[in-house]
C-alpha cells in the first residue's frame, strides 16, 4: 500500500481514460499531460495505461509500504525522498517506510508520480481515473490507502531521460471547430493575434480563458464535446473544455485543441498566458 | 425509407461528425441511429459513436483520420445503408413523486402555468418524453415532447444543490438530475430509480431514442424503489416501441 500521510490540494488517480460510455454522458477523464504520464510510465517499463497519481499544484505526502521502484514527472513540485531532492524522469529504488514529499511549486501545474505496475485501485467502468460519483472519492483524502504490488528485482534499463520541457510554451495549436465558420473577422482577428490569460476557473473539467472576445446570437442543438473543444458563450467567452468535461454541450465549437496543445495547457494556471495558433 | 441532406465535417485529427438538418425531429433521430447501427457493423469495435438531437459523432481510438477520404466513404455508407433498422428502443415508465417535500417549486409553477398542482402533475404523466441525447452528467437524459402548457423559464438564481434524482422543468425541457449537482431548472418531483449506477449490470439502462413516461406514486412506494433502486433490483418496466 501507499499510504497517504496529507493529501495536499487535488491528488487524484488516473490512467489513460474511461472509454465507451460517452454516448451515456461518462466523460473520458484519464492524465490532463498525458505525454508525462506516458514518459514516467515508459521508463519503469508499465504499460501504457497503467494507473498513475496526478499531482495538482500543492503535492501530498505519502510513504509506501512495499518495496518498489518510482518515477515523478510533468510539473516540478520540489519533490524529495526522505528529505534528499528528488529529480523528474529518473528511476528511484523505494525501500519499505520510505516517505515522499512535494513542496513549492516551481514549474508547470501537473506532477505524476509512477509505480512499478501502476496503482491498483479498483476499476470503474474499465478505469481506474477518479470521477465523483462514479467512483467513490473524488481525490485522495488524508489516511487514503492506494494499493500497489510489491516489485524488488527489476532490471532497470533506462535509468533517467532528458526530456524537452513545454513549461514555457504559450502557442495552444488548434484545428477548426465544427462551428468554426460563424466566426466574424473581428473574432478572428481577436482569437489569433491576442495573447489570453487562464481564468480562475480552471480544474479537471474545463479551463476558462479570462478576457472576453465578440460575442455572438448563433443557437445551436446541443451536440458531442471532445477533450479540447474551444466553445463560445453567447457573450464572448472562450471555455476550454479537458478530461473530465462534459460530453455534449450547446455552445459553438469553433477550435480544437490538438492532443499535444491540451498537454501544455494541463499544465497552466490561473494567470498564465496562453494564445492560439491554427494549423 | 426517407433520407435527408447530411453534412460531414472534422472535429479534431481523430473524430468526425455528421450533422442532419437544424431541427428537433424524432425522424431525423431514428434515421441517426439507423445510421449508426449501419456503421457499427461496417466499422471495427474502437469507434465510439455519440448521437444527440440531429448530429452523430465519431471518435476513433487509434486512427488519425484523413478526412476527405473518410467524408466520401461515410457519404457512401449512408447511401447503402437504408435497409437497416436501429437498435430495439423501449418504452421506459419512470416513478417519480410529486410531494411537496421533493418539490420545492411545484406550487409556484402551477401557479404560474394557470394550473392546480394536481393538473400539473397529470400533464407531466400524459407525455412520452424522447430520449434526443444523454450527456452533460453520466445519465442525464435531454428529452424533447413537452407540450406547450408546461413550458417555463428557468429559475432566475440556480441553486447550488440540487437533490440526486430531482425532476425538473425548465424551458422546453423536462428531465431528471442523475447526481446531486447545482441546477437552475425548476423543481417538481424526485424519481428513486438512479439514472446512472455503476453497480448495476447495465450503468444507464435508458438508450438515446427511448421514450420516458412519468408515473406519480405516493412517498411509501417512493422510499421501496428508493432502497431496490440502490442496491439495483429496481427494474422500471418498459414497452418495446416500434414492435
Amino acid at each position: 500500500m501507499l499510504k497517504v500521510l496529507k493529501s495536499g490540494f487535488y491528488t487524484t488517480v488516473q490512467d489513460a481514460g474511461r472509454f465507451g460510455l460517452r454516448h451515456k454522458g461518462v466523460p473520458i477523464s484519464g492524465a490532463m499531460d498525458m505525454t508525462a504520464m506516458n514518459r514516467v510510465n515508459s521508463l519503469l517499463e508499465n504499460e501504457p495505461e497503467a494507473a498513475v497519481l496526478e499531482i495538482t499544484m500543492t503535492g501530498p505526502t505519502l510513504t509506501f509500504e512495499e518495496n518498489t521502484y518510482i518515477c515523478i514527472g510533468g510539473a516540478e513540485m520540489s519533490a524529495t525522498l526522505n528529505n534528499e531532492p528528488i529529480e523528474n524522469y529518473t528511476l528511484y529504488t523505494i525501500t519499505e517506510g520510505d516517505i515522499i514529499s512535494f513542496g513549492k511549486l516551481e514549474q508547470g501545474f501537473r506532477a505524476y508520480l509512477a509505480i512499478k505496475g501502476g496503482f491498483l485501485t479498483d476499476k470503474v467502468l474499465g478505469s481506474r481515473s477518479q470521477y465523483y460519483p462514479l467512483t467513490s472519492k473524488k481525490r485522495l483524502k488524508d489516511h487514503d490507502e492506494i494499493p500497489f504490488e510489491a516489485a524488488s528485482n527489476f532490471e532497470i534499463k533506462i535509468s533517467e531521460l532528458r526530456v524537452d520541457s513545454h513549461f514555457d510554451e504559450q502557442t495552444l495549436i488548434v484545428e477548426r471547430g465544427p462551428e468554426y465558420d460563424m466566426l466574424t473577422d473581428s473574432q478572428l482577428t481577436s482569437i489569433f493575434s491576442k495573447d489570453f490569460s487562464i481564468s480562475k476557473e480552471n480544474n479537471r473539467m474545463a479551463y476558462q480563458i479570462a478576457e472576453y472576445i465578440d460575442g455572438h446570437s448563433t443557437n445551436m442543438l446541443t451536440s458531442a464535446t471532445l477533450p479540447g473543444t474551444v466553445q463560445l458563450t453567447p457573450a464572448g467567452k472562450l471555455i476550454i473544455l479537458m478530461k473530465d468535461g462534459q460530453t455534449t454541450g450547446g455552445y459553438p465549437r469553433i477550435l480544437k485543441l490538438t492532443e499535444e496543445a491540451i498537454c501544455i495547457l494541463a499544465q497552466k494556471k490561473f494567470g498564465d498566458m496562453v494564445n492560439f495558433k491554427l494549423i | 425509407m426517407k433520407s435527408f441532406p447530411i453534412t460531414i465535417k472534422p472535429f479534431g485529427k481523430s473524430a468526425l461528425l455528421i450533422e442532419w438538418p437544424n431541427k428537433v425531429d424524432e425522424s431525423i433521430l431514428y434515421d441517426i441511429l439507423r445510421f449508426q447501427k449501419h456503421l457499427s457493423l461496417e466499422l471495427d469495435a474502437s469507434w465510439e459513436f455519440i448521437p444527440v438531437y440531429n448530429s452523430l459523432t465519431l471518435v476513433s481510438q487509434n486512427e488519425t483520420l484523413v478526412f476527405n477520404t473518410w467524408r466520401q466513404k461515410l457519404l457512401d455508407l449512408y447511401a447503402s445503408s437504408n435497409e437497416h433498422k436501429p437498435a430495439d428502443r423501449y418504452l421506459w415508465k419512470l416513478p417519480v413523486c410529486y410531494d411537496l417535500e421533493f418539490a420545492p417549486d411545484l406550487e409556484e409553477v402551477a401557479h404560474k402555468l394557470n394550473l392546480s398542482v394536481e393538473g400539473l402533475v397529470k400533464e407531466h404523466c400524459t407525455h412520452e418524453y424522447i430520449v434526443y441525447g444523454i450527456g452533460f452528467l453520466p445519465g442525464f437524459m435531454y428529452l424533447g415532447g413537452l407540450p406547450k402548457s408546461l413550458e417555463t423559464q428557468r429559475k432566475k438564481e440556480p441553486r447550488m444543490k440540487v437533490a440526486k434524482g430531482s425532476v425538473g422543468l425548465a424551458g422546453k425541457q423536462t428531465g431528471i438530475y442523475p447526481q446531486e449537482s447545482p441546477g437552475g431548472w425548476n423543481l417538481i418531483g424526485n424519481c428513486p430509480i438512479p439514472m446512472f449506477n455503476v453497480k448495476a449490470e447495465d450503468p444507464c439502462f435508458v438508450s438515446i431514442g427511448d421514450k420516458i413516461k412519468f408515473e406519480a406514486i405516493p412517498r411509501a412506494e417512493y422510499e421501496l424503489h428508493k432502497i431496490e433502486g440502490e442496491v439495483g433490483i429496481y427494474k422500471p418496466e418498459k414497452v418495446k416501441l416500434d414492435a
